[in-house]
């Protein structure tokens, strides 16, 4: 019970912070309601018993990548910008591309009707040994491969910025 | 009665309300005692009219901020302005909850205890660059800009002191990690023959810059920026930045003694004969030591208020004292007890560098922070590691 009311109340955050992020004027208050998005989605991890992705998603998310939005919003001056309507000009492409993905879906939707259905809840017993315990062995037994590759593009970008910056300079 | 008292919520809920409800008034003598320290530092008497020896200051000033007049600059975004030191108050405050303060003492014993610290101080950033931004002011504005571009450099030397921490401990949960250092039988900080002490010292100097003290508070640099990101900010809000500031100036310290001295742990936590002289004897005599100190203090006081003020206190601290010296009461308060005097250390050390160092250039600043703790950091996982698994493994 009390879960289902924390799951539509981060619900409600994560969609309501999305559509309030497209339709905010100003640019910080966008950033506000995006960082609002992320920590309901951080909500519905920490609902999935999944503690140790809760706490990445608002350290990364919101610690790291919307202060260094604040960051660059802050340094540019977005009053010019958000007086003029720029951003909503070609509304009819916008309109056509959602007739057409919307039809799409109403299609699909209408000639599979059987394989959409409802998750059912499994009753399973919360994995021994603690979520972040479970992720790293995972991580760095089945999924070696991948992760090392993940960390190898990592460390490209963060020479490649570094090259960049010593250009410019 | 008695199923309120076994309810799981019960101790929760009541170290929620203890939190909220004290750690005010502490924050308030946390100044007082900053004031204080610095003021021994600079040959000075510090506060000492309001009450015998200015113990009664913080009250003044906490009712003096509830008065003052709540400005809000007339160009200012008025609803960030409204929220930042919410944010950075509502974040401070949150990160307690994980924090262990004796063993059964504590809001919720989280599987990422320690990551839940992380976050909440990394939203925490939030409260001020936004406050600085909402300001709509050239000096908050540049001290927001300074303090997201600290912070988040910071965070990271912070991160990489704490793994090492928690690669011993073998776990996140902060209860988790003051019972590994019990069946190991020793501090980490001195731990793999003291190389633990450089993630702490790593720790320290990260989480001064974390918390935006001198030598690292170029966000409010006086001589720079008036009073950086809350220049706009007055009465209670500015209260409010305050509290946050404290209570974050707490958390760190508490973080540091849990990860690396031992939490609610006496010294020697394994070693039977000494319970006695450091259980009993110790608290006894700290608190009769300064509860007979205040009394000697009474002669020089004029004022006959101040002389009741002051004598309550000693008979205070002599009643704790003698508290401590009866068994029952002496089980259920050690380890509150050697976790306060731990912090109360790490917060006098935190008070002595800002009285010490002079502040740093925003490019040393920086350089300290990427070229150098970044760096050491990283090192200490690897070597910490190493020295580490040859310790558990004697065949190596």
């Amino acid at each position: 019970m009390l879960e289902t009311a924390f799951f539509y109340l981060f619900a409600l955050l994560t969609l309501g912070g999305g559509v309030l992020m497209i339709t905010r004027r100003s640019a910080v208050h966008s950033a506000i309601w995006l960082i609002v998005s992320l920590m309901g989605v951080a909500g519905l991890y920490l609902l999935q018993q999944a503690e140790f992705l809760f706490a990445v998603q608002i350290i990364l998310y919101v610690g790291g990548i919307m202060v260094l939005f604040l960051f660059v919003i802050m340094l540019v001056n977005l009053d010019q910008a958000a007086k003029e309507r720029q951003f909503v000009k070609p509304w009819w492409v916008a309109l056509a591309v959602l007739l057409a993905i919307g039809g799409e879906f109403a299609y699909i939707l209408r000639t599979n009707t059987g394989a959409f259905r409802f998750a059912v809840p499994v009753e399973q017993p919360p994995p021994a040994g603690g979520n972040t315990e479970i992720l790293a062995d995972v991580l760095f037994s089945q999924y070696l491969l991948p992760f090392e590759i993940a960390s190898l593009l990592l460390l490209v970008a963060v020479v490649g910025s570094v090259i960049m910056a010593r250009k410019r300079a | 009665m008695e199923t309120v008292l076994q309810h799981p919520l019960f101790i929760p809920i009541l170290m929620t309300l203890i939190i909220i409800g004290v750690f005010p008034l502490l924050a308030g003598y946390l100044v007082l005692v900053e004031r204080k320290v610095l003021a021994d530092f600079q040959v000075r008497l510090g506060p000492m009219r309001v009450g015998p020896h200015g113990f009664l200051q913080p009250i003044a000033d906490a009712l003096k901020l509830f008065l003052k007049e709540d400005i809000l600059p007339s160009e200012a975004d008025r609803a960030i302005f409204w929220m930042a030191p919410v944010i950075s108050t509502f974040t401070a405050l949150s990160a307690f909850a994980v924090i262990p303060f004796a063993p059964s003492l504590y809001v919720a014993d989280v599987n990422v205890g320690l990551l839940v610290i992380s976050a909440t101080s990394a939203v925490g950033i939030l409260g001020i660059i936004l406050g600085g931004w909402a300001s709509n002011s050239h000096y908050p504005l540049l001290g927001g800009l300074r303090s997201a571009a600290q912070l988040v450099s910071y965070e990271v030397a912070l991160s990489l002191a704490l793994i090492s921490g928690v690669m011993m401990a073998g776990t996140l949960s902060m209860v988790g990690i003051v019972e590994a250092q019990r069946s190991r039988g020793v501090w980490f900080a001195f731990d793999n023959f003291g190389l633990m002490l450089v993630p702490f010292t790593v720790y320290v100097i990260s989480a001064i810059a974390e918390t935006n003290r001198a030598p690292f508070d170029l966000p409010e640099a006086e001589s720079e920026l008036v009073a950086g990101f809350h220049t706009e900010y007055s009465g209670f809000r500015w209260a409010l930045y305050f509290l946050a500031e404290y209570a974050n100036i707490f958390v760190v310290s508490s973080v540091a003694i849990t990860l690396f001295w031992g939490g609610w742990l006496r010294p020697f936590p394994n070693v039977g004969f000494l319970e006695v002289p450091l259980n009993y004897v110790f608290p006894a005599l700290l608190m009769l030591g300064s509860g007979a100190g205040s009394f000697l203090l009474l002669k020089n006081l004029k004022s006959s208020t101040q002389k009741a003020v002051l004598a309550a206190i000693a008979v205070v601290l002599i009643t704790t004292g003698l508290l401590f010296l009866i068994p029952a009461v002496n089980q259920a308060l050690i380890g509150l007890f050697w976790f306060f005097l731990k912090v109360a250390v790490m917060v006098y050390a935190l008070i002595w560098f800002r009285g010490t160092f002079p502040r740093f250039r925003y490019d040393q600043l920086m350089n300290i922070g990427w070229k150098y703790m970044i760096p050491i950091g990283m090192g200490a996982i690897l070597v910490n590691a190493v020295v580490g698994i040859a310790l558990a493994n004697p065949k190596f």
